[in-house]
């Protein structure tokens, strides 16, 4: 992992002589950050390099370097004036990236970004983008523009925001930090007035946005949020539930998030196994047997909700006042259709 | 060992790039340091066929061919324009559209071919900052273990066999074959798309459904991508929601239901009839996509809201809220006997 494999070497090699011959006077500790290696390596290249060069092999013909101080000069190129042309795969994960964000109108500058794709497409010649495609979702532009427009001015923002675990919509003013794209999804994090705190919201959810005349102010001690167990990591304050999930509810262990997941066999009595249909409506398949998980909720409201919606798809064991819950709302719920629709339109 | 092979393989670039003669591999044997080492000819042989593969693996354009009909064997050059990157000159605004590309890739295998491509960019003088985030951060990660190896088979056009877990976390596992086409991200998730070969069809794998090493199968460059594949649009049919098949009209309570209110219209205030407390709310409409889709999405708001047509989404909604009260009937009545035992989980 020290760079010094020939794998890595070589192409490394290859690309310093025209690196350094675009930047004479380059300082050898950013050459050594730029390809991410030691200063060492990047010497003991510089050296390999300095004894290259084209056959005849004399004065002249070889790379030349000239050191002065901690910076470096190529003086004889031996005609390595041009790196290589790009890889496919180096290929690929550029111009995919760059087309990914072609997709996000509203974050990034897709103008731009369409006039640096077709350059790029141009000089790497035959090392297409094939193999790796990612879709985005793209709907909210008009709140992504607003947002960004608010970070690059440095202005707090009001916005309408829906929260799902609550299904609450609340008007909040905030003070932009990022605009992000995790998980295909953008979000805008900023410092939350309303809850003293950093906060994530989907930009999907913002129904409104206002730009305002104060500047963004969050405190200077607003900690970035730290992504790298995904959007919604669990958290200590998290309530947790055991769901019995039948097996066309099975879907739901692999959309949320679960853990101590425990495979129980199909329930013989249960007519529905085996013939229903999944959650996008594709049959489901009579091998499947039912499961229990464990699941994390920020907000009971939000677990009442999925499970009643599954309609006997899934069964709380706990906590039993979720269990309740859903029973209640469930019979409440019967109630008020049996008695409420009538006389209100053709029904 | 490997710095003196570095060191041949920069010397034989740099000589095949200088010549326009074809260059046999008698003259490169003599002509190039390194090669003099080898003490027999069956020794040059072994060592120069390993620098051929090593440059041809690293994309170097490695030409063979004769310079006349009287030459007896084979010789060696590259071709200058096709060794070069291509002339590319970025303007500032391109060239930040660039490294935001190249920061994109949250995942070894492409972050480091961006990060190449980047310093192939910066070695033919274009200066494209890798370093400098704004507050603007798109990222595409992929933390399955599958992805590397799939992403290289795509790569090399090699069939590769995984086992693959069907239906959620605890489903039926099954090794599968597969001729792979592409990787695709889409609504956050990472697939496998290609031709199943047990299957005799187009396929999309979740990755996170494939749940032990990837292996390859034969040579490379034996799978071939139909022309015009449309990846996305493969992954999107397994993904995408059902088609509008008409409208649904609801009552829903003042103030609440959020959720269904943000995907659709609301048409009137609207009392329900009656003596409830909370008859107040008004007539919402919505898009009827498949039924069990938008029946579970409205059961989950309980008697929050009542479907006034059409009469089997009313039914299907029914019926959930009906399972849900079954499946959480014993809650109700004695809260302290709802404990998730084993016992309870097998009833």
């Amino acid at each position: 992992m020290t760079g010094s494999g020939l794998t890595e070497r070589l192409p490394r090699l290859l690309t310093l002589v025209p690196y350094l011959l675009a930047r004479p006077g380059v300082p050898l500790a950013d050459v050594a950050a730029d390809f991410g290696i030691g200063e060492r390596q990047l010497r003991r290249d510089l050296e390999l390099l300095w004894m290259c060069g084209l056959p005849g092999y004399g004065p002249g013909d070889l790379v030349d370097l000239s050191f002065a101080g901690d910076t470096v000069t190529v003086t004889e190129d031996a005609g390595l004036r041009r790196p290589l042309r790009l890889t496919t795969a180096e290929g690929t994960a550029l111009l995919v990236a760059l087309r990914t964000l072609g997709d996000l109108p509203g974050m990034v500058d897709t103008d731009a970004v369409r006039r640096a794709t077709a350059k790029i497409e141009r000089a790497v010649g035959d090392a297409g983008a094939a193999g790796v495609a990612v879709e985005v979702s793209r709907q909210e532009q008009a709140t992504t523009t607003a947002v960004r427009e608010a970070l690059e001015a440095g202005r707090a923002l009001t916005i309408r925001y829906y929260t799902a675990g609550r299904d609450a919509v609340t008007l909040r003013t905030v003070d932009p930090m990022r605009l992000l794209l995790v998980e295909g999804r953008g979000y805008l994090e900023a410092w939350c007035r309303r809850a003293g705190a950093v906060r994530l919201f989907r930009l999907d959810r913002v129904d409104e946005v206002v730009v305002l005349d104060e500047p963004a102010a969050a405190p200077p001690d607003a900690e970035p949020t730290d992504l790298s167990a995904g959007v919604f990591p669990a958290r200590p304050e998290h309530g947790s539930a055991v769901l019995l999930l039948e097996p066309w509810a099975r879907w739901v262990a692999e959309y949320y998030p679960v853990e101590q997941v425990v495979e129980l066999p199909p329930d013989p009595a249960d007519e529905r196994n085996g013939h229903d249909h999944g959650p996008d409506g594709r049959p489901g398949r009579r091998a499947d047997g039912r499961a229990r998980v464990l699941m994390r909720y920020a907000d009971p409201a939000w677990l009442v909700r999925l499970v009643l919606g599954l309609g006997g798809g899934a069964r709380i064991l706990e906590p039993p006042e979720l269990a309740a819950e859903v029973a209640r709302r469930a019979s409440e719920a019967l109630v008020r259709t049996d008695g409420g629709t009538r006389g209100v339109g053709p029904g | 060992m490997s710095s003196a092979r570095a060191e041949r393989l920069v010397n034989l670039v740099l000589c095949l790039l200088s010549t326009r003669q074809f260059l046999p591999a008698e003259k490169i044997r003599a002509t190039v340091p390194g090669y003099a080492d080898a003490a027999t000819d069956e020794a040059f042989f072994r060592m120069f066929e390993r620098d051929k593969t090593e440059l041809r693996e690293l994309g170097v354009p490695l030409e063979t061919g004769r310079n006349s009909v009287f030459d007896t064997t084979d010789g060696y050059r590259i071709a200058r324009q096709d060794y070069e990157l291509g002339e590319i000159d970025l303007e500032p605004d391109e060239a930040a559209a660039v490294a935001l590309a190249a920061r994109l890739w949250d995942t070894p295998g492409l972050a480091g071919a961006a990060h190449g491509a980047v310093l192939k960019l910066r070695a033919a003088g274009v200066e494209v900052d890798e370093t400098r985030t704004g507050p603007v951060q798109p990222r595409v990660r992929a933390v399955e273990p599958a992805f590397g190896p799939l992403l290289a088979a795509v790569q090399a056009g090699q069939v590769v066999s995984f086992p693959h877990r069907r239906g959620g976390p605890t489903g039926e596992i099954s090794r599968r074959t597969v001729e792979p086409w592409g990787v695709v991200s889409a609504r956050g998730r990472w697939y496998l798309v290609g031709h199943d070969r047990d299957r005799a069809d187009v396929r999309s794998f979740r990755l996170s459904r494939i749940a032990g090493p990837v292996s390859t199968l034969g040579p490379p460059g034996a799978v071939q991508v139909p022309p015009g594949m449309d990846l996305l649009a493969v992954v999107d049919r397994g993904v995408a929601l059902p088609p509008v098949i008409g409208t649904a009209r609801l009552w829903v309570a003042a103030g609440r239901a959020h959720g269904l209110r943000r995907m659709g219209r609301v048409l009137r205030p609207l009392r329900l009839p009656g003596d409830h407390p909370d008859a107040d709310g008004d007539e919402l409409e919505i898009d009827l996509r498949s039924l069990d889709i938008v029946a579970r999405w409205i059961a989950g708001y309980g008697p929050e809201v009542v479907v006034l047509h059409p009469p089997e989404l009313s039914t299907a909604v029914r019926q959930a809220w009906a399972a849900a009260a079954a499946a959480h009937a014993g809650a109700l009545v004695a809260p302290d006997h709802v404990a998730a035992t084993a016992g309870d989980v097998a009833r």
